[in-house]
């Protein structure tokens, strides 16, 4: 207790001078001496943190999504759902007492600026706790930031795997809760034994290392290589006129069905060839890992009716709290004037970045702190009746335990669940078929360690 | 254009319409008093007087059962008590919530699917507990998935037929024979036909007598049966003690003649589909470039604003369809993308109008400053669309006279909305060459281009030249837009997505040459095709940038260079 004042009072000290680093830096502007000064308050940073975190006032929450750019069309709605959650839990008294204040940046799609505003939030905003990013580039583009201040950041999207963060937890899936349970489900007799799979995608880590993993598991589940294809796409590829053309011959003879991890705007072009060549979901469906109803909902959706999507919440999930959260969300964005309105729609990420506030908002009621290590320890385990059910974040991998649920698109841009998971799939962040000697743990190891 | 368009397109219109009416008066039929009582024995407790009524609804060759059973399957037919207690065997819908938070499921005759209705001729609608869903026994369920891949054999929609004759003729059961052969007999589109003949041969390779065995393999060979190669070709494989399954010479002869005849047909299938992808993507760049070609190539104005003209027309578009769903009947809905086309021309023509007057107009000859002032103002419509429509892509439903594709062949279809895009292409191409080559505006329009300062001592008013030229290069590029939204999404970002290729099109055409620009864009379109099957898409995007600036290092002033003297900047 003793240390812990003397650091109180060294930080009073070092933070006037931060402050003077801090014009200091604003008047050098960006470049290598630039670097230098920020590298410096870096090195303040964490026990700049650590003071916000005893203090009285409002606890600063940081949000740190696109509002413009291209990813814009997907980061904006998550923002929005960050900001109804700490409306939520403000209206309810905050969290130990103290109001939430949101601190709202945008960096703009671009994936060196995502590391700057990041910086930013920690430190000279000195949030709490930063909800934030969709893409992986932008994930892996803030993780050193966060590493080296020690901050915390919540990432609600579901993604590759391979990475063991001590300042992320994440919210959204692993590769083995959506990607593997939706291609068994497809080989399964229920889901039409499938034998021939088209592994599709945009060329980038996401589908690249999903692939991967999905290839190895199809292999060392005895499906023949030949019956295995891989293709990629560039972003915002519009001409899927050759690759439709190859999917038919692909399909030739029957038991061939596609898996699509193509992102965003190529989705559509995508679909619509698909339809127009004369494929149907009947004979050749396709599984789409990043096709949820946000994106839908701004989609001509008649071509892609009948085909899949695999993911842990869809908003035609019936539970009585997904009732009120889809209610509360469309009233949230109506009476805040957002484009779109009434009309808005929840979907997976959006129900991960939700629970991710309340989770952390468990945490520190736990730990009694907003400090990072204490609500990292608080954290672990902890439990909450997400929109889509119980979720659980794991007791050592940062991870969250969820269900898995495979959909069947609807005219409306809705999804008919047609499968579920029995209980809750536990997260594993590296893959028991592409690195069975690896796994993450950051309460007996130190995070990613070797298997013995 | 418009009436071009519906020429073009009313034989569509009225054979949908006709399906349309022909389909009511199916409905209208009454249910036969047999398959009354089968349904009615579905929902029975005793399951031999259950499974005899499956059987017999199977028997009964009437496609309305199709659906009865589709229900069975699915788990929708239900038992419902009328008012006056009368059991009645009805489908239910998709669940509905009220406003109480109740769930209710809107009923259906389970005969014809038309809505139950109560005496104010509303849908009856009732909650789950007021439906006893029958339930099939395992060995029933196992048992009904084949009988309905058979039983829609005779569907009413040739496609469905088709899909199940592919399906019976894959799982290869003999028992299918009698009924693929019945519905051969029966089965006029001739697509269907073949679908039904491959099925046919398909099971018949497996049959005792070698001489059937032999007439499947030639009728496959006959039909270009692509999806028979596979099992073709396990029949004569040889495993490791050099035995294959088939062991009569005659037969495997055959065999072998067949496999090479449907792999030459596939090769010949796959040349054609190359070549209208190649056409296809080619007329795509051509119309997004042909605006470009103007502003750029004959003003030389660097527009880096191109590609958020065209997303101009597309949302232009969006407004027109938004405006037909809420004001219009819906079955002339269809049509506002007839409307579309002229006014998304319109509003980008009008924009570059503005544009020109306002910003571009003062920077003609500064190049630098222009490229940065059109790129400003690219990002300010990019952000300024986000903040009116959101930042989400808006949907833009593809007229249903434009989905789907005319098949040529066996296994090649060509998408309507990609034979729309080809002629819309090729008409623009030849109204700009007219306006240009053929008309006075168009002579005053390379006069001004080629010296301004003579022309304006001929008396031409070169300003109003330059602000008609660039409306006429935005005009068209809203026009690409338009047609865009048949391919691809419509939000903020679309024009980012073509202003590399539309430059990239004008300047290997050669500045200023409109011919270059269709020169280049079928270039560039065919040879992206002629190697995206070999190299894969990302590959072949890199191998044509690398082939255009290995060209451009051999012609710098592009395929057609401007002869003489050179374009006033």
């Amino acid at each position: 207790m003793a240390m812990k004042k003397d650091e109180e009072i060294n930080i009073e000290e070092t933070s006037q001078s931060g402050m003077d680093r801090r014009k200091f830096l604003k008047l050098s502007g960006t470049g290598a001496l630039g670097l230098a000064a920020s590298g410096l308050i870096g090195g303040l940073g964490f026990s700049s943190i650590a003071r916000a975190a005893e203090g009285k006032g409002p606890i600063k929450v940081g949000i740190l999504h696109s509002l413009s750019g291209t990813m814009a069309i997907s980061e904006v709605s998550l923002r929005d759902v960050v900001l109804m959650a700490i409306d939520e839990i403000n209206a309810a008294g905050g969290v130990m007492g103290r109001k939430l204040e949101p601190v709202v940046v945008d960096p703009a799609s671009n994936w060196d600026l995502f590391a700057e505003k990041g910086k930013e939030l920690l430190l000279k905003e000195k949030v709490a706790v930063t909800f934030g990013c969709w893409t992986s580039v932008s994930r892996k583009s803030v993780l050193p930031v966060y590493e080296k201040n020690n901050g915390l950041l919540f990432y609600p999207v579901q993604y590759e795997g391979e990475e063991c963060s001590r300042n992320v937890f994440y919210t959204g899936a692993a590769v083995n809760q959506q990607a593997i349970p939706a291609v068994e489900y497809l080989m399964s007799k229920d889901g039409g034994s499938y034998k021939k799979f088209y592994l599709l995608g945009t060329d980038y880590v996401y589908p690249r290392t999903t692939n991967k993993i999905l290839r190895a598991m199809l292999l060392a589940k005895g499906v023949p290589a030949k019956n295995i294809k891989e293709e990629y796409t560039p972003f915002h590829h519009q001409d899927y006129q050759t690759i439709v053309q190859k999917i038919k011959a692909f399909s030739r003879g029957g038991g061939a069905t596609v898996i699509s991890t193509i992102n965003g705007d190529s989705n559509v072009p995508f679909y619509k060839e698909f339809s127009n060549q004369g494929l149907t979901s009947g004979d050749v469906p396709i599984m789409a890992f990043s096709v949820a109803e946000d994106e839908l909902r701004g989609m001509d959706t008649s071509s892609l009716v009948g085909h899949l999507a695999a993911w842990n919440y869809y908003q035609s999930v019936k539970t009585p709290q997904n009732k009120k959260f889809v209610s509360a969300f469309k009233a949230y964005c109506e009476k805040n004037k957002l484009p779109g309105g009434k009309s808005r729609v929840t979907d997976d990420p959006i129900e991960a970045a939700y629970f991710g506030v309340y989770l952390w908002k468990q945490a520190v009621e736990k730990a009694k702190t907003t400090d990072v290590d204490a609500v990292r320890k608080a954290a672990y385990g902890q439990e909450f009746l997400a929109p889509g059910g119980k979720v659980m974040l794991d007791k050592r991998n940062h991870h969250t335990h969820k269900p898995v649920l495979i959909g069947e698109i609807l005219k409306n841009g809705q999804f008919d669940v047609i499968w579920k998971s029995k209980g809750l799939v536990a997260p594993d962040p590296w893959s028991e078929y592409t690195s069975p000697d690896k796994g993450c743990d950051w309460v007996d190891h130190k995070g990613t360690y070797k298997k013995a | 254009m418009n009436d071009f368009m519906l020429t073009l397109f009313l034989p569509l219109i009225v054979l949908a319409a006709g399906i349309l009416i022909s389909a009511l008066a199916f409905a209208e039929e009454p249910v036969p008093p047999s398959i009354a009582q089968s349904i009615l024995d579905l929902g029975d407790t005793n399951r031999e007087l259950q499974e005899e009524s499956v059987f017999a609804l199977e028997k009964s060759g009437d496609p309305d059962v199709l659906p009865v059973l589709e229900a069975l399957r699915g788990g929708n037919l239900n038992i419902w008590m009328e008012a006056d207690g009368k059991r009645r065997i009805v489908m239910s819908g998709d669940a509905v919530d009220l406003e109480d938070g109740t769930q209710v499921l809107p009923l259906f005759e389970a005969y014809g699917g038309k809505p139950i209705l109560d005496a104010q001729g509303k849908q009856i609608q009732v909650i789950e507990e007021n439906l006893e869903g029958i339930r099939l026994g395992r060995r029933m369920r196992i048992k009904l998935t084949p009988m309905l891949d058979r039983l829609r054999l005779f569907s009413r929609e040739a496609a469905i037929r088709e899909s199940a004759a592919t399906k019976v003729g894959l799982t290869g059961f003999a028992e299918a024979l009698p009924i693929l052969e019945q519905a051969l007999n029966k089965e006029k589109n001739p697509w269907v036909r073949s679908a039904l003949e491959e099925a046919l041969g398909l099971i018949q390779l497996s049959d005792e007598n070698p001489s059937i065995r032999k007439k499947a393999a030639e009728n496959l060979g006959r039909i270009h049966a692509l999806n028979a190669v596979a099992m073709l070709e396990e029949r004569i494989q040889a495993n490791d003690a050099g035995e294959s399954e088939e062991t009569d010479i005659a037969v495997k002869a055959a065999i072998t003649e067949a496999i090479q005849k449907i792999e030459a047909w596939s090769v010949w299938t796959r040349t054609v589909e190359t070549i209208f992808s190649g056409i296809s993507l080619s007329s795509i760049l051509l119309l997004v470039a042909l605006g470009l070609a103007i502003t750029f190539g004959l003003m030389g104005v660097i527009n880096m604003a191109h590609g958020e003209l065209m997303m101009l027309g597309a949302y232009a578009t969006y407004i027109i369809q938004e405006f037909f769903v809420a004001y219009m009947p819906s079955d002339v809905r269809d049509l506002y993308f007839i409307l579309a086309i002229p006014l998304a021309f319109g509003i980008a023509a009008l924009f570059g109008l503005l544009l020109e007057k306002f910003i571009i107009r003062k920077l003609y000859g500064r190049p630098l400053e222009t490229l940065l002032a059109t790129w400003g103002i690219s990002l300010v419509l990019q952000q300024g669309v986000r903040q009116i429509f959101g930042a989400a892509n808006v949907d833009v439903a593809s007229p249903a006279w434009l989905s789907g594709g005319l098949r040529v062949a066996n296994g090649i279809q060509f998408p309507y909305n990609r034979l729309f895009i080809i002629a819309l292409s090729i008409m623009s191409v030849l109204s700009v060459y007219l306006l240009v080559l053929r008309s006075p505006i168009g002579l005053k329009i390379r006069a001004v281009t080629q010296n301004r300062q003579m022309s304006a001592c001929m008396g031409i008013t070169t300003e109003r030249v330059d602000a008609w030229t660039f409306a006429l290069g935005a005009g068209l590029a809203g026009m690409a837009g338009a047609a865009l939204t048949l391919i691809g999404n419509v939000g903020p970002d679309l024009g980012q997505n073509y202003i590399v290729d539309s430059f990239l099109v004008v300047v290997t055409g050669g500045v200023g040459k409109i011919a270059g620009t269709v020169g280049a864009a079928f270039g560039i379109g065919g040879i992206n095709k002629i190697l995206e099957p070999g190299l894969g898409a990302i590959y072949a995007k890199v191998a044509i940038l690398l082939i255009v600036i290995l060209f451009l290092q051999k012609k710098p002033s592009g395929l057609f260079p401007a002869k003489g003297r050179n374009i006033d900047l």
